[in-house]
C-alpha cells in the first residue's frame, strides 16, 4: 500500500499528464491524436522547452527567475528582421549578429544580478519594459517579413526523407527506432554497471516497465510525425539543447553548484566556490538560450513582429513550476521541466481543438499552475513528516 | 522586605533531547536590580525567554507568578502588556528607519492605523531625555553608535510602560564609557522604582550594580547571592559559576609528536563590515604547531568566530590586516578557494546555517569542497564521489542508511560528522573548527574527539573555538583566551584551570 502511494507521488505529474491526454481525446473524439496534433505540439511548444531549460538554471540558484525573455525575443527578432530583410545580411552574418546581441545582454544582466546585487526580479523587469519598446520601435509597425527561406528552413522544416517513402516519412520512423534502442541499452547498462560495482539498483521490473512505455511514446510521435511529414527541424533543436542540460545539470561540477547554491548559498560560498559567478553564469546563459528560442519562433512567423515573445517568460516560468522545480531553488530536473512543459502544452493544444475562448485559456492555465504549486509544497512536507 | 515583583517557580523547559531548565527559581524583589549570570548555554537567556512569553505558556512547567498573580504569557505582547520587557543582548533596531520609528514599532502612535508623526516625536524625544540621548528621535539609527542605540533600545522599553527591565548584556558590544553611563542609568531607574534584571559575563559590572545575584549553571539555579548580607566578590561569583568537576569526557592522546609552526597569524585587525569603524579582531597573533590542538576560548561575541572566518579567505569582515603564515610561508588568502588550496579548513558553528546543504544528500556535501578532485574534465565520477562518501561514513561512523540521504534527515551529531568529512576530504593541514560539538549528545561528541585526535595524530593541526570550558581544557595542548577581540591570555593545558580562564575573562574586561 505504501508503495503504491510513493510510487503514485514520485510520478505524479506523468500520470496526470496521461490522465489529461485521454480526458481530450475523448472530449475532442480523437482528434488529440491526429498526426497533425502533434506536429502542432511540438512547432507550437519548442520555444518553452528552450527557455525553460534556461529558467531552470536560474530558479536552480534560489528560485530565481528572469522576466524580460519575451520582449527579448521581440527585439531580436526585430534587429534579426531587420538585418536580413531591408539591409540583405546573409543569414550566417545574421545569426552571429543575434548570438553576440545576446552574449552582450547576457553579460549585461548576469553582471547586475551576479555583482551589483540587483534582485533578478527588478533587473531582468528593466530588461522585459525596455526590450518590448526596443523592439517594437525598431520595427516601426507590425512585422518585418518575409525573413530569407534559407533560415526559416533552418528552425521550421522538416528533415527530408531520405529514403523517399510516400505518404510516410521512413527516415522518421528509422530515428524513432533508433533512439528507442540506444534508450533501452543505456538503461541496462547502466543497470549492469551498478549491479558489477555492487550498488543498490532498482528493479529489472521497472527498468522494464520504463523502457517499455518510453518507447512506445517515442514510437507513438514518430509514427505521427511521419505521417505529418518527417521529423520537424524544431525537434532537433529542442532534443539537442535538452540532452546538453541534461547532462550539466546531472554530470558536471557547475551543475551541480546551481543545486548546491539555491539549497544553501552561504555553505556554497565557504566551500570555495564562486557563486557570483554561477549566478552571472545562469542569466549569461539565459540570454543565449533567449536567442535560440527567437529564431524558432521568428522562423515561425517567417517574420519578426512587434508583438512576438508576448508572455513568453510566463510560459517557461510555469514549465519549471510544474515540472516541479522548486520555486524556492535547490531542486528540478530537465526532464521534470519536460514534462511540465507537454503537459502546459497539452492543455493549450487541447483546449484550442475543443474551441475553449482563449481568455478561458488563460484561466485553466493560472490553476494548473497554482495547484502545481501547492501540491509542490504540500508533498514535501509529507515527505519531511516522514 | 520590600514585595516580591516577580517569582518564577521550578521552571524546566525541555529541548528535543536536551533539559535547558531544570527546576529553576528566581525570585526579585521590587525595586531591586538582580543579576542573572552564568556560562555560555547555562541557561540564563532561556529562562528569560520563558518569563517574556516567546516560549509561551504550555512549553514548559513550572509558574511564573507576578505582582502576584499566575502568568501565562502566550506572546511577548501578553509579557509586554504587564510590564515585563526584555532588551536582547543583539540590537533589534531597524537601521534605516528613525529612532522614533524604531522606539514605537508594533507599538505606533496614532488612530485606527494612522500614524500620527507628531504624538511619535513628540513622546520619542520625552523618553530619549529620560536615558540622556541629547539626540533628535528623527535621526535614522544606523547614524549613531552602538553605545546609543543601546539608550534607544532601553527608551523603547520605557516607552511600552515597563515595571520590570530586563537587559540580556546590554554592555556586550559597548565600551568602558558607554557602559559606565548605561549602568549609572540603571542605578538611576532604580532610585525611581525601577525593577531590572541583568544578564551580563562582566562580573565587574554585576558586582558594581547588582543588588542580588543568582547563578544557574547547567540549566540549574545554584545560589543566590545577597549584596547586603554577604560579601560579593569576582571570585566568589566564578566559584559558583563553574564549581563543576571534570570528569573522563575526553578520550586521551598518546605519544602525538608536536612539531613545527603550521600556520601563523600575526597582528590581526578585522573591522566589522556593516560598522566599519568597529574593531571585531584587534591586533590578534596566535600560532599552531604541527600536531597540536589549540583551543580558543572566550564569551560569545568575542570575535573568535569573525578570527576565522577572516583568516579563512576573507569570508568575513572588511579593512583586514594583518600576516598569515602557512607552513612557514606568508601567504595572502582573498577567497575562500585560496584558502582551501593552501591547505586551511575552516568548520562552520552554524552547521545549518552555513556548513551543509541540508536538501542535498550526504555524498554531495560530503564532496562539495573539493569535488574537483574527482571531476576529471569537469565531469563528476559518480563511482568515485559515492566511494569517497562511503569511506568518510565508515571512518567516522556517520549512521545513516545510505549516503544517498538528505543531511536535513540526519540528526545533529551525524549532521556534524558529514560536516567534518567534508573539510577532511579537502584534505587540509590547518583545521579550525568552530564549536565542533554545539548541539550535539555527549557520545557523538566523544567520537568527535576521537577524530580531532586522529587529525593532530596525522600531523595536521587543529584550533578549536569553544564556549564549553570542559572541552577547552580536556583536549587542547595550548588555550588562547579571547576577549572583545583582543586575546587577553595564553595558557598551557598543564596551568590552564576554568578559573583561570574565567577570572582573565572578566579581568580584561574590566580593564582596556
Amino acid at each position: 500500500m505504501n508503495k503504491t502511494v510513493e510510487i503514485l507521488r514520485k510520478h505524479t505529474m506523468k500520470i496526470v499528464l496521461v490522465l489529461i491526454v485521454i480526458f481530450f481525446s475523448v472530449m475532442t473524439k480523437g482528434q488529440m491524436f491526429a498526426a497533425s496534433s502533434f506536429q502542432a505540439l511540438i512547432a507550437q511548444n519548442a520555444y518553452v522547452f528552450v527557455l525553460a531549460a534556461g529558467m531552470l538554471m536560474c530558479m536552480l540558484t534560489g528560485g530565481n527567475i528572469d522576466l524580460s525573455v519575451g520582449s527579448f525575443v521581440c527585439f531580436i527578432g526585430a534587429i534579426g528582421g531587420i538585418m536580413m530583410v531591408r539591409n540583405n545580411m546573409s543569414v550566417p552574418a545574421a545569426i552571429l549578429l543575434m548570438i553576440g546581441a545576446g552574449v552582450i545582454y547576457g553579460i549585461v544582466e548576469g553582471f547586475l544580478i551576479a555583482y551589483i546585487n540587483i534582485p533578478p526580479w527588478i533587473a531582468t523587469l528593466a530588461g522585459y519594459l525596455a526590450f518590448r519598446g526596443w523592439g517594437t520601435a525598431l520595427i516601426g509597425g507590425s512585422s518585418i517579413a518575409p525573413l530569407p527561406e534559407g533560415f526559416s528552413k533552418l528552425f521550421n522544416g522538416s528533415v527530408p526523407d531520405f529514403f523517399g517513402g510516400s505518404g510516410l516519412n521512413i527516415t522518421c520512423i528509422v530515428v524513432g527506432v533508433i533512439v528507442c534502442v540506444v534508450f533501452v541499452l543505456l538503461q541496462l547498462k547502466g543497470r549492469s554497471d551498478k549491479l558489477k560495482k555492487g550498488y543498490e539498483t532498482e528493479k529489472m521490473v521497472s527498468v522494464i516497465v520504463r523502457c517499455i512505455l518510453i518507447c512506445a511514446v517515442i514510437l507513438l510521435f514518430a509514427y505521427k510525425l511521419a505521417q505529418a511529414g518527417g521529423i520537424p527541424n524544431n525537434l532537433i533543436w529542442v532534443a539537442v539543447i535538452l540532452l546538453i542540460y541534461n547532462f550539466i545539470t546531472s554530470k558536471t561540477t557547475i551543475g551541480r553548484y546551481f543545486y548546491t547554491i539555491g539549497g544553501n548559498v552561504e555553505a556554497t560560498r565557504l566551500s570555495g566556490i564562486d557563486t557570483k559567478k554561477i549566478f552571472f553564469l545562469a542569466y549569461l546563459n539565459m540570454s543565449v538560450l533567449t536567442v535560440i528560442s527567437a529564431w524558432m519562433t521568428m522562423a515561425r512567423l517567417s517574420a519578426g513582429t512587434s508583438t512576438a515573445g508576448t508572455n513568453y517568460e510566463m510560459d517557461a516560468i510555469s514549465a519549471c513550476v510544474v515540472g516541479g522545480v522548486s520555486a524556492y531553488g535547490g531542486s528540478g530536473t530537465v526532464f521534470g521541466m519536460v514534462v511540465g512543459a507537454a503537459l502546459i502544452g497539452v492543455i493549450n493544444l487541447g483546449m484550442s481543438l475543443m474551441g475553449i475562448d482563449a481568455n478561458w485559456q488563460r484561466v485553466v492555465k493560472g490553476v494548473v499552475l497554482l495547484a502545481a504549486v501547492v501540491f509542490e509544497i504540500m508533498n514535501n512536507k509529507e515527505k519531511t513528516k516522514d | 522586605m520590600a514585595k516580591v515583583l516577580l517569582e518564577m517557580k521550578n521552571i524546566t523547559k525541555t529541548f528535543p533531547g536536551v533539559k535547558a531548565l531544570d527546576n529553576v527559581n528566581l525570585k526579585v524583589e521590587e525595586g531591586e536590580i538582580h543579576a542573572l549570570v552564568g556560562e555560555n548555554g547555562a541557561g540564563k537567556s532561556t529562562l528569560m525567554n520563558v518569563l517574556s512569553g516567546i516560549y509561551p505558556y504550555g512549553t514548559y512547567e513550572g509558574d511564573i507568578v507576578y505582582n502576584g498573580e499566575v502568568c501565562k504569557f502566550s506572546t511577548i505582547k501578553d509579557s509586554e502588556e504587564k510590564g515585563i520587557v526584555i532588551i536582547h543582548q543583539e540590537l533589534a533596531l531597524v537601521p534605516y528607519m528613525s529612532i522614533g520609528e524604531n522606539m514605537f514599532l508594533g507599538n505606533e502612535r496614532g488612530k485606527s492605523g494612522a500614524i500620527d508623526w507628531n504624538e511619535t516625536y513628540g513622546e520619542a524625544d520625552k523618553y530619549l531625555k529620560m536615558v540622556g540621548l541629547s539626540e533628535s528621535s528623527r535621526v535614522l539609527v544606523k547614524d549613531i553608535g552602538t553605545g546609543k542605540q543601546q539608550l534607544v533600545e532601553i527608551a523603547k522599553a520605557l516607552a511600552k510602560h515597563a515595571k520590570l527591565l530586563i537587559l540580556d548584556e546590554p554592555t556586550s558590544s559597548l565600551n568602558e564609557t558607554d557602559s559606565k553611563a548605561l549602568l549609572d542609568l540603571l542605578l538611576k531607574f532604580k532610585k525611581e522604582g525601577m525593577t531590572s534584571i541583568i544578564i551580563s559575563h562582566k562580573l565587574n559590572e554585576v558586582a558594581y550594580v547588582a543588588d542580588k545575584i543568582t547563578v544557574i549553571r547547567d540549566g540549574a539555579t545554584i545560589e543566590t547571592l545577597d549584596k547586603h548580607t554577604t560579601e560579593i566578590s569576582e571570585d566568589r561569583i566564578i566559584q559558583g559559576m563553574v564549581g563543576r568537576e571534570l570528569t573522563d569526557r575526553f578520550p586521551k592522546r598518546h605519544g602525538v609528536k608536536i612539531g613545527d609552526v603550521n600556520m601563523e597569524v600575526k597582528n590581526w585587525t578585522v573591522h566589522h563590515p556593516l560598522y566599519p569603524e568597529r574593531k571585531v579582531c584587534d591586533d590578534v597573533s596566535i600560532k599552531v604547531r604541527k600536531g597540536e590542538v589549540v583551543g580558543i576560548s572566550g564569551l560569545m561575541g568575542a570575535g573568535r568566530t569573525e578570527l576565522a572566518m577572516s583568516i579563512f579567505g576573507q569570508s568575513y569582515g572588511t579593512n583586514i590586516s594583518g600576516q598569515l603564515y602557512l607552513a612557514g610561508k606568508e601567504v595572502h588568502l582573498k577567497t575562500v578557494r585560496q584558502a582551501i588550496k593552501n591547505k586551511l579548513a575552516y568548520v562552520t558553528e552554524d552547521r545549518k546555517g552555513n556548513g551543509l546543504v541540508l536538501s542535498n544528500p550526504i555524498k554531495v556535501n560530503t564532496t562539495l569542497a573539493n569535488l574537483d578532485s574527482i571531476s576529471p574534465h569537469m565531469i563528476i565520477d559518480k563511482d568515485k564521489e559515492y566511494q569517497v562518501a562511503e569511506e568518510y561514513r565508515g571512518k567516522l561512523k556517520t549512521k545513516c542508511p545510505t549516503v544517498e540521504q538528505n543531511v536535513g534527515n540526519l540528526s545533529g551529531g551525524n549532521q556534524q560528522k558529514v560536516l567534518l568529512a567534508k573539510w577532511m576530504f579537502a584534505d587540509p593541514d590547518v583545521l579550525i573548527l568552530d564549536e565542533p560539538t554545539r548541539g550535539i549528545d555527549v557520545g557523538a561528541k566523544y567520537e568527535i574527539y576521537c577524530i580531532i585526535n586522529d587529525l593532530v595524530a596525522a600531523g595536521k593541526s587543529v584550533i578549536m573555538i569553544s564556549s564549553e570550558l570542559p572541552e577547552v581544557l580536556g583536549m587542547s595542548d595550548r588555550i588562547y583566551i579571547m576577549n572583545e577581540g583582543k586575546i587577553a591570555g595564553e595558557l598551557s593545558a598543564e596551568e590552564a584551570t576554568q578559573e583561570k580562564i574565567m577570572s582573565i575573562i572578566v579581568t580584561s574586561g574590566k580593564g582596556a
